[in-house]
């Protein structure tokens, strides 16, 4: 696999002992932007010696402590503690099967949809710990949206309907405000000038692009602070791609993007900060490191990364 | 049970022409028996046709507009029948639906695993029970209870409206509706809970990410998803109870007027037939009770296919 | 590009709290699942009430007299045993004549046949199980009673194998599909006829699967009642052996007991209740808790 970017230099291989992992360091203040130290954490990771004691203050809009997600009695991710930057789009990578999803999942709370999965840890937004039970997930997805692998518009309502969804669960809504929402969530997805004559239109008649951007206007609608996607253009042809990716750039002016995506490339065109996971012996993903979309791609700081994003394994 | 091999993928048929002579009356006679059973449905249709000819020529329209079944004055007609098939049925449904329909939710939506296994096993045996057993369940203890209990209630508050006027016998058209409600339950809640899980996981996540309640999952993206299952499922639980025999026999009274009220005894097509034709003269009075199973046929078998067709679509849709 | 000013500039932690809206909503969905719930309970009730009442009045009907003894041709008293009979004979041959078709329809449909006509027959069998029973009792009368003159257990029999034969081809059709392809080109490929791969390949992979439809058909046909009615007829005469005469069975032995106005009888009606919901149930719970088994692992 090749990339277009610079081809990172070999990292030093710090030897095991040399590096004891990091406690977690979460800084985040009761009350406007948090400053918090981004950190390289996992149990397994050697930390090559860089990583040290460097520290990079960024506005973080969620800061994820000790979090291991169980299904029954399998740990499907270990321990893992990040910070996702407020207005940025951070990209998630990492081999399949390392519960990249699945952290996506837990970050709105969707895990919960299935029984038997469990999560241990923190999840902090703006300082709230979303995990806390007296946070009611229904709420927290307002705030926290997301968008799926596979245009999932609804098939019995019209473009309209499907962007009114999420005001119409909230009660009645006026006509005109509610087609206010609509428009100018339509026009934020950048879907607008393409379906404004056939609002009226089933959602499913549009191409699987036009889909995924209505499913994006879909969760803008409701007004989110973050935004999660889950390979969000992984069943969508090239051009469709462009366009979707093209929309992040312009969405993170305004919200806090976290995409997950198995196409390397894409992480690197589309986002600023992009965290590594990777599985470990028991099949239990974890974090191997975080850091600028920049220095990942070219200076990774760890030996696994570096093998990742220059196409080695085994 | 064991069964080795890939489920899904498509068998590969013998369809060349095959040589041997016994192959040849192998394939011959499993088509027959193909045939054979495809045609029961035409033949039974057909000899109902024919035989309830007698019937449709002698009273023409008047046979279901009549009220009248005299076989002294040789005089058959149906419309008591007709009112009374859908009647009952129209009971059961309005009790049997909503409450079939909130079952099949539960198991297949809000229920955990090890309590929705083992209530869907159970409603599935209530399926298995005969008919008869209901019957005599509803002669000797629903009906008498209904009687003593519900049927004074409601005539005492709702008596005013004429069709909750009294007096009731606890057997009669309420009973009747109140068992066939028990009996279509089961069709129902397993073919509506079918429905339901085919429903993909990708419409639930759509709408539990925009912040709806479990109810309003359900609500806003599985039960528009899976619209025309559920009236397929409820459609299949009419044709049942417009064809229920025995226990209905046992339970309606046998009325022979057009039943006003909901505690009147009445009569339906299929409890006619059963307590009339073995003692009706050949002739045109059997003539008359098949055509009212003709109608009967008619009825129960284009409900039938309205609610395959809807029950397949979404089982399709579900497959995109 | 429209400007990206957030249209809620509020922060996170007001929006967390519910609203009275939201509250509302939390309300509503608590009910509806309550109310799911109690409709699934208000499902069970039923069963459980025939089941508890069939056990309690039947438990005193079901004894050594109901099983062994003949019914009095007049007053009370007597047994079922005409019944118990009839139905003993009168289902092993609907059921010698049902699976044959039956099978041989499903290997046609999985074997042989076109995809639209294998649609066709499919559906054909959905709608026969779907037809009022008390027609094909209609049906076979006027076929196997009139002409005679006498209505006879040869009719009942084949009344219900008509009710047997599509339950049997739904089930063995399905199964049938499972059986891979590779079983029969590695019979068909050591110069086996065609159907003896069938017959000792295919079906034998599918016996217990085909078992299990016939189990079930078997079931249904000890508690059908209304085709009998018109073919069998009934008897209070024990009959043993002849097909051209009256037949007395189970269900139309309840059906015919429950409508006497002696106690003594209905009192048999019962226990022939409990006998026949014993039957049933332990067919329809031995074959399902195979198949559940899986399902639940």
């Amino acid at each position: 696999m090749t990339l277009q970017i610079d081809a990172p230099p070999p990292p030093e291989a710090a030897p095991p002992e040399a590096v004891p992992p990091e406690a977690p360091e979460s800084g985040a203040s009761e009350s406007g932007p948090a400053l918090v130290t981004t950190y390289l954490r996992g149990p397994d990771v050697q930390l090559a010696p860089a990583a040290r004691g460097e520290r990079r203050e960024v506005d973080a809009a969620v800061v994820v402590s000790g979090l291991n997600v169980y299904y029954g009695s399998f740990r499907a991710i270990r321990d893992i503690g990040l910070s996702i930057r407020r207005h940025a789009v951070t990209a998630i990578i990492g081999p399949s099967g390392c519960g990249k999803s699945t952290f996506l999942r837990t970050l709105n709370r969707m895990h919960e949809l299935t029984p038997t999965a469990r999560v241990e840890g923190s999840v902090l937004l703006d300082g709230i710990d979303i995990m806390a039970p007296d946070v009611d997930p229904v709420q927290l997805r307002r705030v926290v949206g997301m968008v799926f692998q596979r245009p999932n518009p609804f098939p019995t309502m019209s473009i309209h309907d499907n962007v009114a969804a999420g005001l119409r669960l909230t009660g009645r809504v006026a006509k005109a405000e509610l087609d206010a929402v609509v428009e100018r969530s339509l026009r934020r997805a950048a879907l607008w000038d393409e379906v404004k004559d056939k609002l009226r239109a089933n959602g499913t008649s549009l191409s699987g692009g036009q889909q995924q951007r209505l499913c994006i206007a879909r969760a803008l609608a409701v007004d989110p602070e973050v935004i999660l996607m889950d390979e969000p253009a992984s069943a969508l042809d090239p051009v469709a791609t462009l366009r979707i990716e093209q929309l992040m750039a312009e969405l993170r002016a305004s919200y806090t993007i976290v995409i997950v995506t198995h196409n390397m490339q894409q992480a690197a065109r589309v986002s600023d900060e992009t965290a590594f996971f990777t599985m470990g012996e028991d099949r239990a993903g974890y974090l191997v490191e975080q850091g600028p979309t920049s220095q990942i791609f070219t200076n990774p700081k760890h030996q696994l990364t570096e093998d990742y994003v220059s196409g080695r394994f085994g | 049970m064991t069964i080795p091999g890939a489920p899904g993928l498509p068998t590969r048929r013998f369809t060349g022409r095959s040589g041997s002579s016994a192959d040849r009356l192998f394939r011959t006679s499993t088509g027959i028996a193909a045939v054979t059973m495809a045609g029961l449905i035409l033949a039974i249709g057909l000899m109902l046709l024919v035989n309830s000819g007698e019937a449709f020529r002698q009273f023409g329209v008047g046979f279901v507009t009549g009220t009248t079944w005299d076989p002294v004055a040789g005089i058959y007609d149906a419309l008591p029948y007709i009112v009374g098939t859908l009647l009952s049925s129209a009971i059961a449904l309005a009790i049997a639906a909503p409450i079939g329909l909130l079952t099949a939710i539960f198991l297949a939506e809000l229920a955990p695993r090890r309590v929705a296994l083992p209530l869907t096993f159970l409603i599935e045996l209530l399926a298995a029970i005969p008919s008869v057993v209901f019957g005599l369940w509803g002669v000797f203890v629903l009906s008498p209870f209904l009687g003593a209990t519900l049927e004074p209630f409601l005539i005492r508050t709702l008596g005013w409206i004429p069709i909750f006027a009294g007096p009731s016998y606890g057997i009669g058209l309420f009973s009747a509706g109140i068992i066939l409600a028990i009996m279509i339950l089961p069709t129902i809640v397993a073919i509506a809970r079918e429905v339901i899980s085919s429903v993909p996981d990708s419409q639930r996540e759509a709408m539990a990410a925009l912040g709806a309640t479990r109810w309003e999952i359900v609500r806003r993206a599985v039960l528009p998803f899976a619209r025309s299952g559920i009236v397929g499922a409820i459609i299949l639980g009419l044709g049942r109870a417009l064809g229920e025999t025995m226990a209905v026999t046992m339970v309606i009274g046998n009325g022979q007027n057009i039943p006003t009220r909901l505690f009147d005894q009445a009569q339906t097509i299929a409890s006619k037939i059963a307590t009339t034709f073995n003692e009706a003269s050949i002739g045109l009075q059997t003539s008359s009770l098949i055509a009212l199973g003709l109608m009967l046929l008619v009825i129960t078998i284009s409900l039938n296919v309205v609610a395959r067709l809807l029950v397949r679509r979404v089982a399709t849709e579900g497959g995109r | 590009m429209a400007t990206l000013t957030p249209v809620m500039d509020r922060p996170v932690a007001a929006r967390l709290v519910r609203s009275p809206a939201d509250r509302r909503r939390a309300t509503v969905d608590r009910s509806m699942r309550g109310l799911a719930l109690a409709a699934a309970i208000a499902c069970v009730i039923p069963l459980g009430a025939v089941v508890l009442f069939v056990t309690l009045k039947g438990a005193a009907g079901l004894n050594l007299d109901l099983l062994t003894k003949a019914p009095r041709a007049l007053g009370t008293g007597g047994g079922a045993a005409s019944a118990i009979l009839g139905s003993l004979q009168m289902i092993p041959l609907a059921t010698v004549v049902a699976v044959p078709v039956g099978v041989l329809a499903a290997v046609y449909v999985n074997e042989f046949s076109g995809r639209r006509s294998a649609t066709a027959i499919r559906f054909a069998a959905d709608v026969l199980v779907g037809i009022p029973s008390i027609l094909v009792g209609i049906f076979v009368f006027t076929f196997l009673v009139l002409p005679f003159k006498q209505f006879n257990a040869f009719a009942g029999s084949m009344a219900l194998a008509l009710l047997m034969v599509p339950v049997i081809m739904r089930t063995t059709e399905e199964i049938l599909r499972l059986v891979p392809s590779t079983l029969r080109e590695a019979s068909l490929a050591l110069g086996v006829p065609m159907w003896r791969t069938v017959l000792s390949v295919v079906l034998r992979t599918g016996l217990t699967g085909i078992l299990t439809g016939v189990m079930l058909a078997v079931a249904r046909a000890f508690g059908e009642t209304a085709p009998l009615l018109f073919t069998a007829l009934g008897s209070r005469l024990v009959n043993v052996g002849d097909f051209a005469k009256p037949m007395d069975a189970l269900p139309i032995f309840i059906y015919v007991n429950a409508r006497q106005p002696f106690p003594a009888l209905n009192q048999q009606a019962w226990g022939a209740a409990l006998l026949l919901l014993i039957v049933v149930l332990a067919i329809n719970i031995l074959v399902r808790a195979r198949s559940w088994g899986r399902r639940a692992a």
